[in-house]
């Protein structure tokens, strides 16, 4: 491991403890609004300042960390999983299975996800509870964010499947699934990294626009995204650049966890 | 000493120098420049029913009767004077002579006649008609002489005199049909998606005190423009002149840069509310329904609502709390007798306690042990509703009530709102252009459709329900303001009494206007910055002109 991948492992290492200790190390609950201080700067009781309606930014930093680092990930996973599914089986078993995932995968590429996410939103009880509604955006995501990766994963799959490794596997005997499973998903697995790390910012950027909609993280929970929305105000944003703060933690994150990972030359 | 008097003395020649320039300052001639955020579906004033199309309507339009923005009094337009008799159902005009429409057509009886008769023929469907429309039968009108005119109703119309404001006279002889106008411009050229040019009407009947003719302006450019964001940069760069309406983020951001071009004109009638879903087959839990039928839970959870700080804090203290149906800002119809909201907790939970309903370790229960809690939903992408449901969600967690908010988009949200009833409740905004109660018909009869929290009542439900829709009828056909507004006030009482719609704030009415404009005050009516658009006029100092 190197120093950078050291340092990079710390960052996340105090990232992650904050998270998880975030009910006891907050100045104040996440929802709770001081509103004789709204807009305020960092001061020793709110050390980010306060957000427009006067809630602590480090209470909603830190709980929203929580929430968008817990479930953008899962999103992601879900999502890389769905794609090294389909692409893998696409791309080794090639032929007419092959012409029909990548026909769904453009077919679905093709339909106007917002609208039908909007629908979906529209036809779910109003009563479900935030945490549940957050649970459930997310897995949207996860189970509509995979068409992108089925196509990369299928391009490399269709180039593991005429390696000469493999023929020697398949000549000893090897079963289709086994194939798959023991040699073709494995030499795969960096390229299923780099898709689980770069969609993980995505689900994040995608729950932000998608609290515009009505289908994100619902006030008063604060995650990533919705804190993110500040940003509409750039004026602001200049007289006040602690504002920047979950910019600055969603890119630092991002960065960490992809100077952590082995990247796909080590892997190999 | 000696040199401090004749230093002051040098001042004050200095400052009446320029006093006497800013007075000179202003030149006729110039383009007045700015945007309309939408395109003009119409330059048939008669079928005006957007913003766009209005503002095109005002600025070319010539009507009888005018409402000035500022005083809210009607003024003589086209018509000298006028008369209102048989209890609503006539109105005679005596008319000014000499006149004629932009493109030198005389202007006549017979102009104001066939105007009246287009208004209200039903195969034009026109929304400005539409006001008049108080009973069945044809609208007569009569020319007994060359400058009178005498149109009659077949039913009272209550506030007559004061329709006439929106009605612009049409010429019943010029070849150039709705563009021969009588206002202060008239439509010279159109761009689609573009520009709107209007110049200045030179056959226009007002002058100033002076005696000189009438608008000052040589044009007015339109630039059609729908983000805001960019009309606000527009104006920044000195691209455009003025912006008619302005929400507090941006007042806020211009207030910092250059204060002295944004006006805050006090409350408008835009007004923000709440209501709780009382349609008797609405999918809701029995019990949840038996709370939003209770008057006191409403009136309780009014009570507990902060509506100071959600002027302060959502609207940057460009809001006020609000009474009820009618602003403040309304000065005839406003009833000054109603209560001022006030925040109060512990009013609130004494009346819960009187309901049934009852505080237990930080949770309140319904007399059946159930947990209240409610959604509320609202627009999607609504940022001042969303942060106001927000702060709403902190008040009511202290009388022990938990609140959900629901964001939605506006097709999903009328589609719960009136087809299927499938909410609990609802924060929205009204945006009101007129004064007269006459245009909440549609919404305190029991039997309307935006009746929002029972509508399309076959009779209604309750009796304050019977006594509103009563109230409204007896206000519409009364013959006296006196009568009128002693029936809406009432009606604004019981409103306050049984709060079926929850007021929350009424919006300041804010625009910005540049330096170079002269003679602006901007009003809380609509148009706010350009009511006055006649007069005025452009600073002789090129740089805090508009440039092209």
């Amino acid at each position: 491991m190197s120093p950078l991948q050291k340092g990079a492992a710390f960052i996340l290492c105090v990232i992650f403890a904050l998270m998880v200790l975030a009910t006891i190390v907050v100045p104040a609950p996440y929802a709770r609004q001081f509103r004789d201080v709204p807009n305020a700067g960092p001061s020793t009781a709110h050390p980010l300042g306060t957000d427009a309606l006067g809630r602590d930014s480090l209470s909603r930093l830190l709980y929203g960390t929580r929430v968008s680092l817990l479930l953008a990930p899962a999103a992601a996973l879900l999502s890389t999983l769905i794609a090294a599914l389909l692409g893998c089986a696409a791309g080794f078993l090639g032929g007419w299975f092959e012409r029909i995932v990548l026909a769904v995968t453009d077919l679905s590429l093709a339909l106007p996800w917002l609208f039908l996410l909007l629908t979906v939103r529209a036809m779910l009880p109003l009563d479900v509870p935030p945490m549940v509604s957050v649970i459930i955006a997310f897995l949207m995501m996860g189970l509509l964010g995979w068409q992108a990766s089925v196509r990369v994963i299928c391009a490399a799959a269709r180039g593991v499947r005429d390696s000469d490794f493999l023929l020697l596997a398949r000549s000893s005997g090897c079963k289709p699934a086994r194939l798959l499973l023991r040699h073709v998903a494995p030499n795969l697995r960096p390229l299923f990294y780099v898709q689980f790390w770069i969609s993980i910012p995505l689900f994040i950027l995608t729950e932000a626009n998608l609290s515009i909609l009505g289908l994100g993280v619902m006030e008063p929970m604060p995650s990533w995204g919705n804190l993110l929305r500040g940003f509409e105000d750039f004026s602001a944003l200049a007289a006040n650049p602690w504002r920047l703060v979950p910019l600055i933690l969603l890119v630092t994150v991002v960065m960490c966890f992809q100077l952590v990972v082995p990247s796909q030359e080590v892997t190999q | 000493m000696r040199r401090a008097w004749a230093f002051l003395a040098f001042s004050f020649v200095m400052s009446w120098a320029t006093v006497g320039r800013a007075e000179s300052a202003g030149q006729s001639g110039g383009e007045l420049h700015f945007c309309l955020r939408g395109e003009p579906k119409t330059f048939n004033p008669l079928l005006v029913e957007e913003d766009s199309s209005e503002t095109i309507r005002y600025l070319t339009g010539g009507v009888l009767i005018r409402l000035n923005r500022q005083t809210q009094a009607l003024e003589p337009g086209l018509a000298v004077s006028w008369k209102v008799s048989q209890e609503g159902r006539r109105i005679a005009f005596r008319l000014r002579s000499g006149l004629h429409f932009s493109d030198g057509t005389p202007f006549t009886p017979e102009d104001v006649a066939y105007t009246m008769k287009a208004l209200m023929d039903p195969q034009l469907h026109s929304p400005t008609g539409d006001s008049f429309r108080s009973g069945e039968g044809q609208v007569d009108v009569q020319i007994p002489s060359p400058e009178s005119v005498v149109v009659t109703f077949p039913a009272p119309v209550a506030g007559l005199e004061r329709l006439f404001d929106q009605v612009a006279i049409l010429s019943a002889h010029s070849p150039k049909k709705e563009m021969a106008v009588l206002g202060p411009f008239y439509v010279a050229d159109y761009s689609p998606g573009s520009y709107v040019l209007l110049k200045r009407n030179p056959s226009y009947w007002k002058k100033d005190k002076a005696g000189k003719p009438l608008p000052y302006l040589d044009t007015v450019r339109l630039d059609i423009q729908r983000n805001r964001d960019i009309e606000l940069l527009r104006f920044r760069r000195g691209e455009i002149h003025l912006i008619n309406a302005l929400d507090a983020e941006y007042f806020d951001r211009l207030q910092k840069e250059t204060p002295a071009v944004v006006h805050d004109s006090g409350p408008g009638l835009d007004s923000e509310f709440m209501w709780f879903n009382q349609v008797p087959g609405a999918p809701l839990p029995e019990h949840k329904k038996n709370w939003f039928r209770t008057t006191e839970f409403r009136k309780a959870i009014s009570m507990a609502i902060n509506r100071a700080d959600l002027s302060r804090i959502v609207f940057g203290g460009h809001a006020k709390p609000a009474f009820g149906p009618v602003s403040p800002a309304n000065h005839f119809w406003f009833n000054t007798s109603l209560p001022v909201p006030q925040h109060d907790s512990a009013g609130a939970l004494r009346l819960l306690e009187q309901a049934g309903f009852r505080l237990q370790g930080g949770t309140l229960l319904d007399s059946s042990g159930n947990r209240v809690e409610f959604t509320v939903i609202t627009n999607a992408g609504n940022k001042s509703r969303e942060q106001m449901v927000t702060m709403i969600q902190q008040d009511l967690l202290q009388i022990g009530i938990k609140v959900n908010l629901v964001t939605l988009d506006f097709p999903s949200l009328i589609e719960r709102m009136t087809r299927t009833y499938d909410y609990e409740a609802c924060l929205l905004g009204l945006v009101n252009t007129d004064l007269d109660p006459n245009s909440q018909m549609n919404v305190w009869l029991s039997s309307a459709e935006n009746h929002q929290w029972n509508p399309k009542q076959s009779k209604p439900a309750t009796a304050w329900e019977a006594e509103l829709d009563r109230l409204m009828r007896a206000q519409s056909s009364a013959t006296t303001d006196k009568k009128r507004k002693a029936d809406w006030d009432r009606v604004q009482q019981i409103v306050a009494e049984q709060q079926p719609f929850i007021y929350l704030v009424n919006k300041d009415a804010m625009s910005a206007v540049s330096l170079a404009v002269m003679g602006s005050s901007p009003s809380v009516l609509n148009p706010h910055a350009f009511w006055n658009a006649e007069l005025l006029r452009l600073g002789a100092d090129p740089t805090l002109g508009a440039q092209k």
